[in-house]
């Protein structure tokens, strides 16, 4: 099997993919400014607590009980075989141990549980925390994409990147799905996978462009959309293994997984065809804005 | 012929290895409280009287007595870990009664001095005569007597009640405790006046050292708050692990026959590589005696998907080469060649990432970190010099020469 994209347009076909990014951002930052993000209490403070539960348990009840146990303001919701509350405020230890004898007492002698109490300050520190990691890590990117390869490749690198993991948040932000640390841990891994992802291309493309005769744009076009193609069976082969393992954790994983796994596999599908459609043709743009200066041949480090 | 003999008997010795070790490393794989059950609790520690400040000594000492008092509750190897200027971080995992251990864990640590007198025969030493407060902060170290053997000098604040005492207990022993374990029982040689005492008997000076740590702590203890806590049920953490492992068996077994079906050969490698590199992963973790969580899992996963990648350009540039009608040991040279540097440039960039998160991130962001740069540098050595190698035994062994071995069909071949 072989996937034929041999004449297909890649840098063409981007100026829409360009517009619908734009729209896209823009409709991120709405989504954003509006919902903000669902964060779970890892970023705001609180306590969450699942419990899985042996029996189905009646939501009523619960609540009756919650209501009765003063543990202040907490949201609720239950399927099966778990039981997810979050309270707003941190519980102190006692708390927690009441909660979780009372509740085993009341409902289910087998319950387990998983409690995390987070404090506002910590919440905080480790947002930041996370958000300074991306920061310095694209930072760091660049100058090693611009060492290696050049400036442009390393903007457009960054760029795709950057679009990718806030494609993600957007989507979370539109949908309410919980953001929490399992959450950060995802865009990291889809960070380091679109990074790979871009720098496959961007190789092949500075590769083409040693014996490649730039006269013309349309020459500059064509080492593109060559290049693309030319990696564009490994492309797709490596985000379908890696998509399907990202599925199978989603499917078949545990519980605390799955936001997890849910945003690696947006993350990866989002990857893939930022690398094609933005990273490259951005790169494209850039290079043909320099085209005047006749920038000096590609040598092979 | 031998060439392909070496390969057969490398990859034969390979899986044996694997086979016989693999229950045992699985065994031995530290499970995080994500996956069987514990707590990680993150505390800030103030000083319990007014005035102190947490210094970094002090915060170390009080991390040590909190590892000494999970350890003496039986957990099995609790990870105590200072962070920042303020913080200590603590996981315990597979606790059956997690209350108990963290309300150990919360009391400040107690130093006391207690002598035998008034006590009954078998009592030992059961009355106090000395609190932690009742030492100057800080003022504990060691010094060195005209032998150059180490001794710790102390200091009281009330030297009254220092020589009261010590006159009462000339020629009897003064016991040192924390936490009711008794540390030392040095001989009360004189009368002491001046508010000050050395206590010889250290046999080095590393345990000199930690004594005279030890009653600094007492003389300022830290109170603890919890500002983070993650706890989950033994049941619940080995319900996560059955589910997450069946996910990665089902994935594994679906993108090993994958790679066998579209790269033939090349796949057939790449997946004894990759069997290879989940090893290499396990002993890593085991010989680093880290924790496996789901953060690293995470790590793994990503790994994995990396290296399944790497062979995926090694194969895919080889068929190429093929394509463009080298023959296969040409197309093999340089298709190695060509995908090395690819391969080498994604890494690196993945390192930086990693190596980034490892120095700024604290609790699971390190952890993950710490996996995913495992795996990358493992990465190399199995899916690319290791397949290199493997690859390059049975293409010149010769029997391997037609190009449907490598999944390319004798019509896409382009003529020279």
């Amino acid at each position: 099997m072989r996937y034929k994209w041999k004449d297909f347009n890649f840098v063409k076909a981007a100026r829409p993919v360009f517009i619908g990014a734009i729209v896209l951002v823009l409709a991120g930052i709405l989504s954003l400014s509006l919902f903000g993000l669902n964060y779970g209490i890892d970023f705001k403070s609180g306590s969450s607590v699942d419990i899985s539960v042996s029996k189905p348990i009646d939501k009523a009840k619960v609540e009756e009980f919650l209501n009765g146990e003063e543990f202040g303001k907490y949201t609720f919701t239950s399927g099966e075989e778990r039981v997810s509350i979050r309270f707003e405020a941190a519980l102190t230890e006692a708390q927690q141990t009441k909660l979780e004898s009372d509740f085993k007492e009341k409902f289910d002698e087998s319950a387990a549980f998983e409690i995390n109490i987070v404090d506002v300050e910590i919440a905080k520190e480790q947002e930041l925390n996370a958000l300074y990691g991306i920061l310095i890590a694209s930072v760091g990117i660049v100058i090693y994409v611009a060492i290696r390869f050049e400036w442009r490749f390393a903007i457009s690198a960054v760029a795709s990147l950057l679009f990718v993991a806030f494609m993600v948040i957007t989507i979370f932000s539109l949908f309410r799905l919980e953001v929490n640390l399992p959450f950060i841990l995802a865009i990291l891994t889809i960070i380091g996978y679109s990074i790979n992802d871009t720098v496959v291309i961007f190789d092949r493309i500075r590769e083409n462009l040693r014996f490649a005769k730039l006269k013309t744009d349309s020459d500059l076009t064509e080492v593109v959309n060559k290049s693309i193609s030319q990696t564009l069976t490994r492309s797709i082969n490596t985000v379908v293994t890696v998509a399907f393992a990202a599925a199978c954790l989603f499917a078949f994983g545990s519980e605390a997984l799955k936001m997890f796994s849910l945003a690696m596999l947006l993350g990866l599908l989002i990857g893939a065809a930022s690398s094609i459609f933005i990273a490259s043709p951005l790169w494209h743009l850039l290079r043909r804005k320099a085209k005047p200066h006749k920038p000096k041949p590609q040598t092979a480090p | 012929m031998k060439r392909l003999l070496t390969f057969v008997l490398v990859v034969v010795v390979a899986f044996g290895v694997i086979v016989w070790s693999s229950p045992g490393l699985l065994h031995s794989t530290k499970l995080g409280l994500d996956l069987k059950g514990g707590f990680e609790i993150l505390y800030e520690a103030q000083p319990l009287t007014e005035g102190g400040t947490v210094t970094k000594e002090s915060l170390k000492e009080t991390a040590k007595s909190l590892e000494k008092r999970a350890n003496k509750t039986g957990v099995s190897e609790p990870e105590v870990t200072t962070e920042g200027s303020n913080r200590i971080r603590v996981k315990i995992a597979g606790v059956s009664d997690p209350e108990a251990v963290r309300a150990i864990m919360k009391k400040p640590a107690e130093l006391e001095f207690r002598s035998a007198s008034g006590c009954e025969a078998d009592a030992g030493y059961c009355k106090v005569e000395l609190l932690g407060s009742d030492f100057v902060e800080g003022a504990a170290k060691v010094v060195y007597n005209s032998l150059n053997e180490p001794l710790i000098q102390i200091e009281v604040k009330d030297k009254e009640k220092f020589a009261e005492i010590s006159t009462r207990l000339v020629g009897k022993n003064l016991a040192i405790y924390l936490d009711d374990d008794m540390l030392s029982d040095p001989v009360v040689q004189q009368a002491l006046t001046d508010g000050t005492a050395t206590i010889s008997g250290q046999r080095t000076i590393a345990e000199a050292k930690e004594l005279a740590d030890v009653i600094n702590l007492g003389a300022l203890p830290l109170s603890l708050t919890e500002k983070y806590s993650q706890s989950v049920g033994a049941t619940l953490g080995q319900k996560s692990l059955e589910e997450t492992a069946l996910a990665g068996i089902v994935a594994s077994i679906v993108i090993l026959l994958f790679m066998l079906v579209f790269y033939r050969l090349p796949g057939f490698i790449a997946c004894i590589c990759l069997l290879v590199f989940v090893w290499v992963l396990l002993a890593v973790f085991w010989m680093m005696n880290a924790t496996l969580t789901l953060p690293g899992i995470a790590a793994f996963i990503l790994g994995i998907g990396i290296a399944v990648d790497t062979n995926i350009i090694t194969a895919e540039r080889i068929k190429d080469e093929i394509r463009n009608g080298k023959s296969i040991s040409s197309a093999l040279r340089s298709g190695n060649k060509n995908s090395f540097r690819t391969v080498i440039d994604a890494h690196i960039t993945n390192i930086i990432v990693g190596a980034v998160l490892y120095f700024i991130g604290q609790g699971t962001v390190k952890g993950f970190a710490v996996v995913h740069l495992a795996s990358i540098i493992i990465n190399i050595a199995t899916n690319l010099f290791l397949a290199r190698f493997f690859l390059q035994l049975v293409v010149k062994s010769g029997r391997f020469n037609k190009p449907s071995y490598y999944g390319v069909k004798e019509s896409e071949i382009r003529a020279l």
